[in-house]
């Protein structure tokens, strides 16, 4: 029922770029299917167990970039064993033999091996993009192998890998020819890299506008490099440590000063900090600054910095800057949206510097707020409800005191009724973590009021299956649900088996929940894998239903059990 | 390189929480690889919360993935206690009592003891096999200089502490003056 040509439908189409919006076009009817799947070039695919390489192919033969995901997101913290899964070589092999003209590939916890890489880069002529987020398997021979192979690349971005370092020339491999580079962050890197080649590579580089060094960068290359690059707009310094009455820091000054498009600064994984004054000529452009790798950069030093950073959007620190330095975030960064507070020292607790008093400042000096991960040491209601009024635009709101359990030190009670604050206030929330001491009532809230809510993390909350159940009945929007050492069982998690249909994934680590309700789960759901990691060996030797399941793992799928898994995965 | 005949069973110390049995209701579990069921260091484990406890004991320095930091950030942002950035290489060096010379082991390469156990094992393989039926037990020194049992303490607050490692003939231990950091077991 066309009352266009598919061409004037395809170049509508052309201005859908949000894979929801083009989702929700190919709904729509069967022709709109056909010309939505033929133009699509953009595939974001958030768990690459949920669909196999030859379905995509089979209906995007026009794909150009494609975004994976793996391991799910506690794997960040050491509760997924290492070799879980989420191995991307399969896809790229079933892209190489296809007739897919791949320019672009984003993985995220996923397990990268040089053979894969080496398969990349051989088998797309038209390959430009490759981005590495949070990966592993790969070492710098993989690099090589991209560098090398190929020649039209333009962008080569490694946030937080764990990389094998050969310490090899992988730098050096990139051709004379290859002049085509916007991006290159290799700051995960630990090994020391071919400084001349690297001057070499960016000199012929007219292009670049983001370039993040790793720390076996020095300062006097970092100026040669500036001084070859002025038009950098995003800039991660490596090692910055120096004299600050030489010569190569006086050249370094000039350098920084040519550099008047830079908007983002991070890294600094060796620092003076009484070299921070040549960066101030930059500051007061500056829309995101990471300092979270910079533990050598507190006090005064610190304080000063921000105070030049008027325009910051962003702003991701380590808790060193204490409750004080928030304070000069707050009169300082009026147009921040983002704050991240890491912990430098997470061990010992007693010395997180940072607490309510901090987030309360900025929540008050800041009120386009809208996203926020804070490690601290403790949190009250009362802060949390000024927070709620002062900054309603929350879209992520990550909190995480240092403690697990720790109640509101000043009353003694949950953070209940703070984080109810949160919810009721921020009605456009998509993302939650909680912590502290909570009873069911702060699901209770959540269900009723985080209408929006896309992602909640649990952990060492509740006190029994109601917590979970008000969540399930009442966040319709939800997706990914991960929690952990909560007092959930069977019964919270079989009240609603056909709501994980509507989810990506839910994550149950150290809960209540049996093998028999597992086991039931996957029974009534066979559009769901049902994974059930067990190291010790106990599955084996008892397989009694009544059994509680260490970590339990279920996602949707349209291409039934893997065939991946290892001897310890269990799929129901 | 077969496990088996070692005679490095140190099937007393079960490196985990003090006080946690050993019997299988005990839910975070020691990893024993399947095919190498006679692995020097076998009983090392990685994770340390008592099942009973969970909720009640303060949890934050004992619990695998609290603080959710991921491992990355971990081995790259903290400091150590000068304030100056932690270098992302943990050289120690290893003794081992019969071995005629030292090791180095970069702790910062390593996941968990289990890795740690691995790569001894890959060190002093050799050693190992020729030391007749002795039985070996890890220790290691601390900043205070006291030398203490591998395996209390979380990993990342042992790599933070270790200054050094020595392998030493259980034999010996008795009279030398380990420290344990909870009660000792057994």
């Amino acid at each position: 029922m066309n009352y266009f040509p598919d061409e004037v439908l395809e170049h509508v189409f052309d201005f859908i770029t949000s894979h929801k919006d083009r989702n929700s076009v190919s709904l729509v009817c069967k022709s709109w299917y056909k010309i939505e799947r033929y133009s699509r070039q953009r595939v974001f695919i958030g768990n690459c167990y949920s669909i196999s390489p030859e379905r995509l192919i089979a209906r995007f033969p026009g794909l150009k970039s494609l975004t994976l995901k793996g391991k799910p997101h506690f794997a960040d913290f050491n509760l997924v064993p290492h070799d879980w899964g989420g191995f991307v070589y399969p896809w790229i092999e079933a892209l190489a033999k296809s007739r897919i003209g791949l320019e672009e590939l984003r993985l995220k916890r996923m397990v990268v091996s040089d053979e894969s890489l080496e398969l990349l880069s051989k088998s797309f002529v038209n390959f430009k993009s490759l981005v590495l987020v949070s990966c592993e398997g790969f070492t710098t021979d993989g690099l090589a192998a991209i560098a090398a192979n190929c020649r039209f690349l333009r962008e080569l971005d490694l946030q937080e890998n764990e990389v094998d370092d050969h310490r090899g020339h992988w730098l050096s491999c990139f051709p004379e020819s290859c002049t085509s580079l916007i991006s290159l962050n290799f700051a995960c890197l630990r090994g020391e890299v071919n400084l001349g080649a690297l001057e070499r590579l960016v000199s012929r580089s007219p292009n670049l506008k983001s370039l993040r060094l790793n720390r076996a960068v020095p300062l006097d290359t970092l100026q040669k490099l500036l001084m070859r690059a002025p038009q950098l707009v995003d800039l991660g310094i490596g090692s910055y440590v120096h004299d600050p009455f030489s010569e190569a820091y006086n050249k370094l000054k000039i350098a920084i000063q040519r550099c008047k498009s830079i908007r983002s600064l991070s890294g600094f994984l060796e620092v003076a900090p009484h070299c921070m004054s040549a960066i101030y000529p930059i500051c007061g452009n500056l829309t995101f600054l990471n300092l979270s790798y910079a533990p050598g950069l507190h006090g005064n030093k610190l304080m000063k910095l921000i105070q030049h950073c008027r325009k910051l959007q962003r702003l991701w620190i380590l808790d060193c800057i204490g409750d004080k330095g928030l304070g000069v975030v707050a009169l300082t960064c009026k147009e921040l949206q983002e704050l991240r507070v890491f912990p430098s020292d997470p061990f010992e607790a007693g010395n997180a510097a940072v607490t309510e008093e901090g987030l309360v400042l900025v929540s008050a000096g800041c009120p386009k707020l809208n996203s926020l991960l804070y490690f601290c040491q403790q949190m009250t209601n009362a802060a949390l409800i000024t927070v709620a009024k002062n900054c309603p635009n929350f879209i992520r709101f990550r909190l995480c005191i240092l403690d697990p359990i720790k109640p509101d030190p000043v009353t003694n009670q949950p953070l209940d009724e703070g984080f109810g604050a949160i919810v009721q206030s921020c009605k456009g929330l998509k993302r939650l973590s909680l912590s502290g001491l909570l009873t069911d009532q702060v699901f209770l809230y959540i269900g009723m009021y985080a209408e929006q809510l896309e992602m909640l993390s649990i952990a060492f909350a509740a006190d029994s299956d109601k917590g979970m159940l008000y969540v399930l009945n009442g966040c319709k929007k939800l997706r990914k649900l991960e929690i952990r050492d909560c007092p959930f069982g069977d019964a919270a998690l079989l009240e609603d088996v056909g709501k994980y249909e509507t989810m990506r994934s839910l994550w149950m680590s150290s809960c209540e929940v049996t093998l028999g309700g597992c086991k039931a789960v996957a029974e009534k759901m066979p559009s769901l894998n049902v994974e059930i990691i067990d190291e010790s060996e106990q599955m084996e030797f008892n397989l009694d239903d009544k059994q509680k399941v260490d970590k339990m793992y279920l996602y949707r799928t349209l291409v039934g059990h893997r065939k991946d898994a290892p001897e310890y995965v269990w799929i129901l | 390189m077969g496990k088996e005949g070692l005679g490095l069973e140190i099937t007393e110390l079960r490196l985990g929480l003090p006080g946690a049995n050993s019997d299988s209701g005990h839910r975070c579990d020691v990893m024993i690889d399947k095919n190498e069921k006679k692995r020097a260091f076998s009983e090392i484990s990685e994770d340390d919360v008592e099942e009973g406890n969970r909720k009640k004991t303060t949890i934050k320095n004992q619990v695998v993935g609290w603080p959710p930091v991921c491992s990355y950030r971990k081995k790259n942002s903290f400091s150590d206690k000068d304030g100056s950035a932690k270098a992302s290489k943990m050289y120690v060096k290893v003794s081992m009592d019969g071995a005629p010379f030292l090791r180095k082991i970069d702790l910062g390469m390593h996941e968990g003891y289990s890795h740690l156990a691995k790569a001894l094992e890959k060190l002093f393989g050799e050693a190992l096999r020729n030391a007749e039926s002795c039985e070996f037990v890890p220790i290691y020194e601390d900043k205070d200089g006291d030398w203490m049992l591998v395996g209390d303490v979380p990993w990342e607050m042992f790599t933070e502490s270790c200054k050094r490692l020595r392998i030493m003939k259980t034999a010996d231990a008795k009279g030398f003056g380990v420290l344990r950091s909870k009660e000792a077991l057994n």
